[in-house]
C-alpha cells in the first residue's frame, strides 16, 4: 500500500478492481467495469462525467447503498465493502438533500450523533457548532419545511459533517439550485472543506463545477475512468477525445508524428504547418495521431507566417467577455479561436477573410485515440 | 390609491384567468348539460338520505307523514336498551378489529413495499386484497359454515368469531391508505438515516414510523367506519344475542318502523362523516 513518505498525503479511500453489475443474464448492465482509484486524505476528490456514466453507483458503493460485484473499497486501509452503511464513518450530502420533514433543523443535524450514542450536552454544543459553521444560527428551530433551498442545503451539509466522518461524500448536491446561489455555495463547500479538513468526495456533470472547486478530477464514461488529474491537468492535457470533448470546447486537428522527444513530439498536421504538442503520460505517440488544442490558446492573425494555419473567418460570435471566432481550415476542418475582448479592441476583422491560425507554443496536446 | 390597486390585482387575477383558459382546451364543465346531469347525481344520492334525516325530528309516529318538530325519537333510541347494547358491541368489535386488522396491514404494506421487487408481488397484492374483490356473502357463508364447525369442537359461541371476521375483511381498507404512503414517502430518507448511523430497526422508528403515522391513522379510521357498517358478514357469523347496530336496525325494519330508526341512522351517519372527515384531512396532509 502506498503510503505517507516523500511528503504524499495518505489514501483515505482505495478503490481496488470494483465493478458493479445490475440485473443479470442478457439484461445485465455493468454501470462500474473494473475501477481503480485511489482518493487522498483531505482531498477534494471530483466524479465528473455524464449522466449513467457510472458516477453515483461508485458514489452510492462508497456510502453502502449498494454493494460491488467485484473488488474491494478501503477506508484507511480496512475493506469496507461489505459493511452496510451505518457502520461506515462515512457520511452523504443527497442531491435532494433528504432532511428528515418530521425533525427540526437542529434535530436533523443532531440526528447521526444521536445514532451513535453521544451524550446530549455533547449533541447541543456539536449542533451549536454546525450551525455556526454553516451560518444558520438562528433557525435552529424551524421546521425543514419552512426553509429556502439554499437554507435546507447548508442543513444537509451540517448534517453530514456534524458526526466528523472521515470522508463526505456530495451527490451532485448544488444541481437544484439557481445560478447565483450555485456560486455562492461553490464557494462555501471549497471553505467547509478547508476548515474541517475531511476528504471530499464531490460527484457533478458540471465540468465548471468540477474545474472550479477540486484538487482532482477523475473524467468517467460508459463505467470507467478515464483520466484522473489535476483541473489544469484535466484540462490542458486531456488524455483522450472524450475528456476534450467532456470538458471546455476544443479543437481537434489530424497529423503525424514526426519525432518524439520526451515528453513532447512534433506532429505535421494536415491542415499544414507543424506543431510540438505534449504527450500525456503512458501515451506513446507513433503514425497518425490527433490532437487537441483549446481556443483560448491559439490566435487569429490577418498576415499568417510560415507555421500558422491557413483558412476563411467563417463566423464572429461576440459573448461580452470574449469573442468566438469560426475558421474554416483550407484542409477541411472547423476550428475555433476565443478571445478575450479588451477595452477599444480591433474591428477591422471581417466575415469572409482570409484568416491565419497561430497555434500558441505548450498548446498542443497529443490524444490516446 | 386603493382603487387602483384593487384595479391592479383584478387585472392580474384576470390575466391568469386567459391564461388558465387558452392551456386548457377541454373542459367537462363547458359540455353542454354537464350542469344539469351533476345536479342529478347529487340529487338522487342525497335526497333519500335528507329525507331520513328529516323524518328523525318527526313528532309523529310515521316515518311518512309529518307533524312536527321533535326530539322524541332521538330520546326514544336512547332509553332502548337493545339499542345501547348494540351499539356498544358494534364499537367493541369496530374498536378490536381496526386495531389488529391496522396492525397487520402495516406489517404487509412495509412488506410489499419496503422489499425489493419479487415474483409473485402482484398475486401477494390480490391476495392481501381479496376481501374487496371476493362477493361478501360469499365470504360470510364460508365462515358460518367454517365457524360453525369450530364452535362444535370448542364449544365456545362468543364475539371472538364476529371480532375475527371484521379483522379478516377490514385489512384492505386499512392496507390500501398505509401502502399509497409508504410508495409516496422519499426512499431517500431512510438511506439519509441509515447514513446517519440509525440501525434498520432505528431508522424505520426514528423516520419511516413517524412519517407513516397519518397514513396509519387513516388506514384504522377507514377500518373501523368499515367494521361499523357491515351488515351481511356480520347477519351470518353472529349468535343469537349478538346484533350489532345494523342488524338489529335491519332486524326492526321487519316489525314496526317508527322514526327511531332514522334516529338511530341519522346518529350513525353523523358518526360516519365525522370519521370519514378526519380520514380526509389526515391523508390531505402529505409531507
Amino acid at each position: 500500500m502506498s503510503r505517507a513518505g516523500s511528503g504524499e498525503r495518505r489514501s483515505a479511500i482505495e478503490v481496488l478492481g470494483v465493478s458493479k453489475v445490475f440485473g443479470n443474464g442478457d439484461d445485465a448492465v455493468r454501470a462500474l467495469d473494473n475501477v481503480d482509484v485511489t482518493i487522498r486524505e483531505n482531498e477534494f476528490f471530483t466524479l465528473l462525467g455524464p449522466s449513467g456514466c457510472g458516477k453515483t453507483t461508485l458514489l452510492r458503493l462508497i456510502a453502502g447503498f449498494d454493494f460491488p460485484t467485484e473488488g474491494e473499497i478501503r477506508l484507511y486501509g480496512e475493506d469496507i465493502a461489505p459493511l452496510p452503511p451505518f457502520k461506515r464513518p462515512v457520511n452523504t450530502v443527497f442531491q435532494n438533500y433528504a432532511l428528515f420533514p418530521h425533525m427540526t433543523v437542529a434535530q436533523n443535524i443532531g440526528f447521526g450523533l444521536e445514532m451513535l450514542g453521544k451524550p446530549r450536552p455533547e449533541i447541543a454544543q456539536r449542533v451549536t457548532e454546525m450551525l455556526k459553521l454553516v451560518r444558520m444560527e438562528e433557525l435552529r428551530n424551524r421546521r425543514t419545511s419552512q426553509i429556502s433551498g439554499g437554507q435546507q442545503q447548508r442543513v444537509a451539509l451540517a448534517r453530514a459533517l456534524a458526526p466528523r466522518p472521515k470522508v463526505l461524500l456530495l451527490d451532485e448536491p448544488l444541481s437544484a439550485l439557481d445560478f447565483k446561489l450555485r456560486k455562492d455555495m461553490q464557494i462555501e463547500l471549497k471553505r467547509l472543506q478547508h476548515e474541517t479538513g475531511i476528504t471530499f468526495i464531490f460527484v457533478t456533470h458540471d465540468q465548471e463545477e468540477a474545474l472550479t472547486m477540486s484538487d482532482r478530477i477523475a473524467v468517467m464514461s460508459k463505467g470507467r475512468i478515464l483520466q484522473i488529474g489535476s483541473p489544469r491537468d484535466i484540462y490542458d492535457r486531456p488524455a483522450e477525445r472524450f475528456v476534450a470533448n467532456f470538458i471546455g470546447d476544443t479543437n481537434f486537428l489530424e497529423g503525424t508524428v514526426t519525432a518524439v522527444n520526451g515528453s513532447k513530439a512534433r506532429i505535421a498536421l494536415a491542415a499544414g504547418g507543424e506543431v510540438e504538442a505534449g504527450i500525456s503520460e503512458g501515451v506513446k505517440p507513433q503514425g497518425n495521431v490527433t490532437i487537441v488544442v483549446r481556443p483560448e490558446h491559439a490566435a487569429i492573425v490577418m498576415a499568417p507566417g510560415q507555421d500558422a494555419l491557413r483558412g476563411t473567418l467563417e463566423n464572429i460570435v461576440y459573448f461580452g467577455t470574449d469573442t468566438h471566432f469560426h475558421v474554416k481550415l483550407a484542409s477541411g476542418p472547423h476550428f475555433i479561436i476565443r478571445q478575450q475582448n479588451r477595452h477599444g479592441a480591433r474591428e477591422e476583422l471581417k466575415v469572409g477573410m482570409p484568416v491565419g491560425v497561430e497555434i500558441g507554443e505548450h498548446a498542443a496536446q497529443v490524444l490516446k485515440d | 390609491m386603493a382603487n387602483a390597486s384593487a384595479g391592479k390585482v383584478r387585472a392580474v387575477f384576470g390575466q391568469a384567468d386567459a391564461q388558465k383558459q387558452s392551456r386548457t382546451n377541454f373542459s367537462i364543465k363547458r359540455q353542454t348539460g354537464f350542469g344539469v346531469i351533476a345536479l342529478f347525481c347529487f340529487f338522487l344520492l342525497y335526497l333519500p338520505i335528507a329525507t331520513l334525516v328529516v323524518y328523525s325530528f318527526n313528532a309523529g309516529p310515521s316515518i311518512a307523514i309529518w307533524e312536527g318538530f321533535s326530539w322524541r325519537w332521538y330520546v326514544a333510541a336512547w332509553n332502548n336498551n337493545q339499542i345501547v347494547e348494540a351499539s356498544t358491541r358494534s364499537f367493541i368489535i369496530a374498536s378490536f378489529a381496526a386495531i389488529v386488522s391496522t396492525i397487520a396491514a402495516t406489517m404487509a404494506a412495509l412488506a410489499t413495499t419496503r422489499t425489493r421487487p419479487y415474483r409473485g408481488l402482484n398475486f401477494i397484492y390480490g391476495f392481501i386484497n381479496q376481501p374487496l374483490m371476493v362477493p361478501e356473502i360469499v365470504t360470510g357463508i364460508a365462515l358460518l359454515i367454517f365457524f360453525a364447525m369450530v364452535k362444535i369442537w370448542t364449544g365456545y359461541t362468543g364475539l371472538a368469531y364476529l371480532i375475527i371476521a371484521h379483522t379478516a375483511f377490514c385489512i384492505p381498507f386499512a392496507y390500501l391508505p398505509i401502502r399509497a404512503r409508504l410508495e409516496n414517502m422519499d426512499l431517500t430518507l431512510e438511506r439519509a438515516a441509515a447514513d446517519l448511523y440509525a440501525t434498520p430497526w432505528m431508522a424505520f422508528r426514528r423516520v419511516t414510523l413517524p412519517l407513516l403515522w397519518p397514513g396509519i391513522i387513516a388506514g384504522l379510521m377507514l377500518a373501523f367506519v368499515v367494521s361499523l357498517d357491515d351488515v351481511v358478514i356480520t347477519e351470518l357469523v353472529k349468535s343469537g344475542g349478538q346484533d350489532t347496530l345494523p342488524t338489529y336496525m335491519l332486524g326492526q325494519l321487519r316489525r314496526v318502523v317508527t322514526p327511531e330508526i332514522n334516529a338511530i341512522s341519522s346518529v350513525f351517519l353523523l358518526i360516519s362523516i365525522v370519521i370519514v372527515t378526519l380520514f380526509f384531512f389526515l391523508n390531505r396532509k402529505r409531507t
